[in-house]
């Protein structure tokens, strides 16, 4: 029973992503709680990503632009409530805020407007057209960003303080991991509910057979344009988390690597698999830490590694390990 | 126009110097199967895409349901209830049998942004989607891959996907497509009994389905419609014999 087994590997996942940092916690080793942390956002940046382009179909290689989007959300509304300078003051006066909740919510909003704006125009195309045009949306706000003074520019921006949240003391590495964990439980459990609705029976019927879509009297566009915009809400939501880890935003989080390293995320981990951006992302950090301190070129074995999953197995980690689907 | 509930009128497509389809005109009347038949190349399927949407046609009008539909694209004309088949089976080669149909079921119910009940666990989706697999057959496929199954069942199951839209037409372009002489009688004997509930536009190249089951034949050749009559008419027509059914024979 691959399904059973799927699930076995799932629990794996998830009770190592808890466990490593509980150990780290007992044996005083907050540098690893960061990365588990790390883990922990990264997973949900393609857990977003994953929707489109393991559900969907659809390869997009500029949701670094929604990541950003969540960071420079996170950067800006702390900067100006830290340096006590309102946003704006006409017509009416809006501040800064310090407060995750309503930052998540501002990073929400932007990304689904700016991701309906580019889903809007880059869904009329199709394959290797959508990718260069989504790389294309997402550089533009990258040099956009690089060429804005007023937070930081190429420099980026600080976030002295982790902003907060109510009943948690963020600056602790545990309960700052915790609170990333619980956001991605939420980003998986909702993409889980999603994909077994209606809406996710039609996303995943226009990445097999367009055609057919079309012949039962459902446009692909629009299923595709709603998932396109749920998938950047994610993905801005783990960019928020992410300035807060590193209390520090950049036009890094906007560039066409960062596009690149949440599509290896769900590449290496298993395209279209719930646990696959959670096993991709914590490979991808197990990687970077073991070899990266050793090995200048760690990204090499990467490398070859990505090219062997491209290959040779198509559902990842996750599908190597649990066996392939019956049926979706 | 007569109470056809389909008909075209000057229907004209041209792709370079072929005429895919030159001045069709042709109506599909309430009850009837009307077969489309000619030799290969002749733009049959074709004039199936225009009908369906699919290609524009250069010229000329079709009515659905006293409507003009020029204008609609396939997405639309599948939502007034133009079902059509493939002559290859296009089909959710991931999705099982079952989620295959419900795909239709729920566009028909027109209530496809749901997004938090899980779709297997709906009953006002699933039952009649059961029912349906029941009637061509497939019941007991209905938790197989649609990749899985014989392509005989693929055929079935492009038949349960059109039904499942509850039509008010049938365009079925070649349904019995690679299918042995006993899964061909079966189909003929079920698309028999399908004519009460919508009329059926059958391309098709088996002339024994075509006989037994067309009240009216046209023949295209070369994107025209040369002759246009009951099973008698076209039998005994000289045109037909000559262009068509003596190249056969």
């Amino acid at each position: 029973m691959t399904m059973n087994r799927e699930f076995l590997i799932n629990s794996i996942l998830a009770i190592a992503l808890i466990a490593v940092p509980l150990i780290a916690l007992g044996m005083d080793e907050p540098f690893i709680i960061t990365l588990a942390t790390k883990v922990a956002i990264f997973a949900m940046a393609g857990v977003g990503l994953n929707l489109v382009l393991g559900y969907g179909g659809l390869v997009s290689f500029g949701h670094a632009a929604f990541f950003g989007i969540g960071g420079y959300a996170a950067g800006i509304l702390a900067s100006h409530a830290l340096n006590y300078e309102p946003i704006m003051e006409s017509p009416f006066l809006i501040e800064g805020t310090t407060q995750m909740i309503v930052i998540w919510i501002v990073a929400l909003i932007v990304s689904a407007l700016v991701a309906l704006v580019i889903g809007a125009i880059t869904l009329r195309t199709s394959g290797v057209y959508f990718i260069m045009i989504t790389l294309a949306f997402a550089q533009m706000i990258y040099y956009f960003a690089i060429s804005w003074p007023a937070y930081g520019g190429e420099d980026g921006l600080s976030i002295y303080v982790r902003n907060g949240f109510p009943g948690i003391n963020t600056l602790d590495p545990i309960s700052f991991f915790a609170l990333c964990a619980v956001m991605l439980a939420i980003a998986m459990v909702f993409s889980a509910v999603l994909i077994r609705s209606r809406f996710g029976l039609a996303l995943q019927g226009a990445r097999q057979n367009p055609q057919r879509m079309t012949a039962v009297g459902i446009a692909p566009f629009r299923i595709r344009l709603v998932a396109f915009v749920i998938s950047a809400m994610i993905t801005a939501l783990a960019g928020a988390l992410y300035a807060d880890l590193n209390r520090f935003v950049s036009p890094t989080m906007l560039s066409w690597h960062m596009s690149g390293e949440i599509m290896v995320f769900v590449i290496l981990g298993g395209v279209g698999r719930l646990f696959g951006p959670l096993a991709g992302a914590a490979l991808y950090i197990i990687l970077e830490h073991l070899l990266g301190g050793v090995w200048e070129f760690w990204q090499l074995p990467l490398g070859v590694l990505l090219l062997l999953v491209v290959l040779f197995a198509r559902g990842g980690l996750v599908g190597v390990l649990a066996g392939e689907r019956k049926h979706v | 126009m007569s109470d056809a509930i389909l008909s075209l009128s000057d229907v004209t497509k041209q792709f370079g110097s072929l005429l895919a389809s030159d001045s069709v005109t042709l109506d599909l009347r309430p009850g009837e199967i009307h077969a489309l038949i000619g030799p290969n190349g002749a733009g049959k399927s074709t004039l199936i895409k225009q009908i369906a949407g699919e290609i524009k046609s250069d010229r000329g009008d079709i009515h659905f349901n006293g409507q003009n539909i020029n204008a609609l694209d396939a997405v639309a004309r599948s939502r007034m209830g133009l079902a059509r088949t493939f002559q290859v089976s296009s089909l959710m080669p991931e999705f099982s049998v079952l989620q295959n149909v419900m795909l239709a079921r729920q566009s028909v119910s027109g209530k496809v942004f749901r997004f938090f009940k899980p779709v297997l666990g709906d009953k006002s989706l699933v039952d009649p989607t059961m029912a349906q697999l029941e009637r061509v057959g497939l019941a007991d496929r209905a938790q197989m891959r649609a990749a899985d199954i014989s392509h005989g069942e693929r055929r079935q199951l492009e038949m349960a996907v059109a039904l499942a839209l509850e039509p008010k037409a049938f365009l079925l372009d070649e349904p019995m497509a690679g299918m042995g002489p006993e899964g061909s009688k079966r189909l003929t004997g079920f698309l028999d009994g399908l004519r009460g509930q919508a009329p059926i536009l059958l391309v098709e190249h088996d002339m024994d389905a075509v006989f037994a089951l067309a009240d009216r034949i046209s023949v295209l050749v070369y994107g025209r419609i040369i002759a246009t009559g009951t099973v008698d008419e076209i039998r005994g027509n000289d045109d037909v014999k000559r262009a068509y059914l003596g190249e056969e024979a």
